[in-house]
């Protein structure tokens, strides 16, 4: 397998906007919707195309959710746009009866999720969200790493019926994902290794492709795994590539409370004792920032997956 | 509008009413005194108002659909949804049982035809309307959307959300439908937080508000018309309808007392004294 490089950054909402647009012009169903966000969710080009199925709802999240269950009762298919902390945490109720027990055809597209969000500090940077979404039955949970895969991720999920979760960024952030197809729920072998197990979701995908780099200088042979779907899960793919190197690290600007490592750890003891070590913030609020100061921080930075990896060998 | 037949209607109110009382008691579990107190709104709406098919699709296109807001008062719409035909009458007697279609409050999850959303969790139903409101604008299709809320869930802010958007943004096919009776679980609204004056609130968040008593069908029935004669004005209606709580069974009137609670034996029997039967108990 090739190394993973890359020439250009982009930030992954930006892949939501384009990925939107093109499919108002192809498919007529989807509609759009936004709570006062239209340039933080790059979905200006969709409403200047496409107005009257286009939705400014204000600063009403709540109103905006439940107006997309209503909308996919009628036969669209809506995507809401808000930050990702207002796309859940304040909505939660309205997800929870009105979209996935309800099992609307809705995708929920959230923006400013994570650390990496920056200089607006906890109120914004929800680390919550994956594990909130990923309980509630019936939904589609997924977090692409760079633009193209956001780009690709947005209209995959259009052919989905049913609840999804779409979660991306604010920064700017390495591509590397060009011309890569994306198949929900089917996670993809970035580099292959045989000492230990990388399970990466989100902006994180970049950073364990870097720490990889680190690992090889070092002689260790690390599997890089990008795990855009969060659930369903892609066990097969995680066992598969566990049994070969006996052991794990997962990877995610997340809580790890309710994160994609708790996801990985309950398939893994399911099926046999392996060692594995989580990179994710633990039980802690961020704050400003820039980015890569607060992954650092916070224990998410190529350093902390590197160590992880140490770790997880040597408890093997 | 088509000239109602008021005999008929009465009748199906009656019957819906013993429906109310027999569902909650048998699984001594549901909403009776909200549920009673619409059974006149909903039999109009049904029976009279819209237009509908009821072999049941869920995307309502080319026909008026319903959204119930306030789904503790499932009872009544389940007894009016099997009595115009989406469902088999003796279905009722499942109400509130494990394992079947007639859930606590409204769901999807089961099937059950005639409800598009699960509603429950208050405040969220109006929204809901306003949505497949904006699908029908896309579809040009002029069918109106209803909504039924409560008086109480007025307390919900996402309400005054939904209130604002569909004023400013013109859904005008849209009737929403306040159930208007005064009380709430821990007692009188006035008491409990008081709502003030809500069809001003409504008008001066740019809706056409009426007013009528819901329990008087004839009223209900030209409120109701004259609702559906002003769509398309470029206003959102509202319908402020004043209901007494347990209409029909004298002990169960104008109280919050019978908001959540079920009758036993005795008061079934007293309760079904005073409500004929007219179609045939389930």
């Amino acid at each position: 397998m090739t190394k993973l490089t890359y020439t250009d950054k982009k930030d992954t909402r930006s892949g939501f906007g384009d990925g939107l647009l093109e499919l108002g012009r192809t498919n007529p169903d989807v509609v759009a919707l936004c709570a006062d966000l239209i340039g933080s969710l790059k979905m200006g080009a969709f409403q200047k195309e496409f107005p009257e199925r286009f939705f400014q709802t204000g600063i009403a999240e709540a109103n905006m959710i439940s107006i997309a269950a209503g909308l996919a009762t009628a036969g669209k298919i809506p995507f809401t746009g808000t930050f990702a902390n207002f796309s859940t945490s304040r909505v939660y109720d309205q997800l929870r009866q009105g979209i996935a027990y309800s099992d609307k055809n809705v995708k929920v597209c959230a923006s400013h999720a994570g650390l990496t969000l920056g200089e607006d500090g906890a109120t914004h940077q929800v680390l919550e969200d994956l594990g909130m979404t990923k309980m509630l039955p019936n939904f589609t949970v997924i977090n692409p790493c760079d633009y193209h895969q956001t780009k690709a991720a947005t209209m995959a999920i259009a052919d989905h019926n049913g609840p999804v979760y779409l979660r991306f960024g604010r920064p700017s952030w390495p591509m590397f994902m060009e011309d890569q197809p994306f198949e929900i729920g089917k996670a993809i072998n970035l580099i292959e290794g045989s000492d230990v197990s990388i399970f990466a979701t989100g902006h994180l995908v970049w950073k364990a492709i870097e720490a990889e780099a680190e690992l090889a200088k070092e002689g260790i042979s690390a599997e890089v795994v990008n795990i855009h779907t969060i659930k369903p899960l892609d066990e097969e793919a995680i066992l598969k590539s566990v049994a070969k190197t006996g052991c794990a690290v997962s990877a995610e600007e997340h809580q790890m409370a309710g994160g994609l490592g708790e996801s990985i750890a309950s398939t893994l003891v399911r099926n046999k004792l392996y060692p594995m070590e989580f990179v994710a913030v633990n039980d802690q609020f961020g704050e400003s920032g820039k980015p890569d100061q607060l992954l650092d921080k916070y224990g998410l930075g190529v350093v902390d997956i590197v160590n992880a990896a140490k770790e997880a060998i040597s408890r093997k | 509008m088509p000239q109602p037949n008021l005999d008929q209607l009465q009748q199906v109110c009656s019957q819906v009413r013993r429906d109310i009382v027999r569902m909650v008691h048998a699984q001594q579990s549901g909403h009776p005194g909200g549920s009673l107190g619409c059974a006149d709104y909903l039999v109009a709406l049904y029976f009279h108002v819209m237009s509908f098919n009821n072999s049941f699709k869920m995307d309502g296109k080319g026909e008026d659909m319903f959204f119930l807001s306030n789904g503790h008062i499932s009872p009544v719409w389940y007894s009016v949804l099997a009595r115009s035909g989406f469902f088999e009458v003796s279905e009722l007697a499942t109400f509130r049982k494990i394992g079947t279609r007639l859930q606590g409050h409204p769901a999807t999850e089961e099937g059950l035809p005639g409800v598009r959303i699960a509603s429950g969790s208050l405040g969220q139903g109006l929204s809901a309307a306003i949505g497949a409101a904006l699908a029908k604008r896309i579809d040009g299709d002029d069918k109106i959307v209803h909504c039924l809320m409560g008086d109480g869930e007025q307390q919900e802010g996402q309400v005054w959300e939904a209130a604002m958007f569909a004023a400013h943004n013109k859904v005008d096919r849209l009737i929403a439908t306040i159930d208007f009776n005064g009380q709430q679980i821990d007692g009188a609204t006035s008491d409990v937080n008081d709502l003030g004056d809500l069809g001003a609130k409504y008008s001066s968040f740019g809706w056409d508000v009426l007013t009528c008593d819901g329990n008087y069908l004839t009223e209900l029935i030209s409120t109701m018309d004259d609702a559906q004669a002003k769509c398309g004005n470029g206003k959102p209606i509202l319908i402020l309808m004043k209901t007494e709580m347990g209409k029909g069974v004298d002990f169960m009137e104008g109280t919050h007392k019978w908001h959540g609670i079920p009758p036993n034996d005795q008061q079934l029997a007293e309760a079904l004294n005073q409500l004929e039967e007219t179609l045939g108990d389930y």
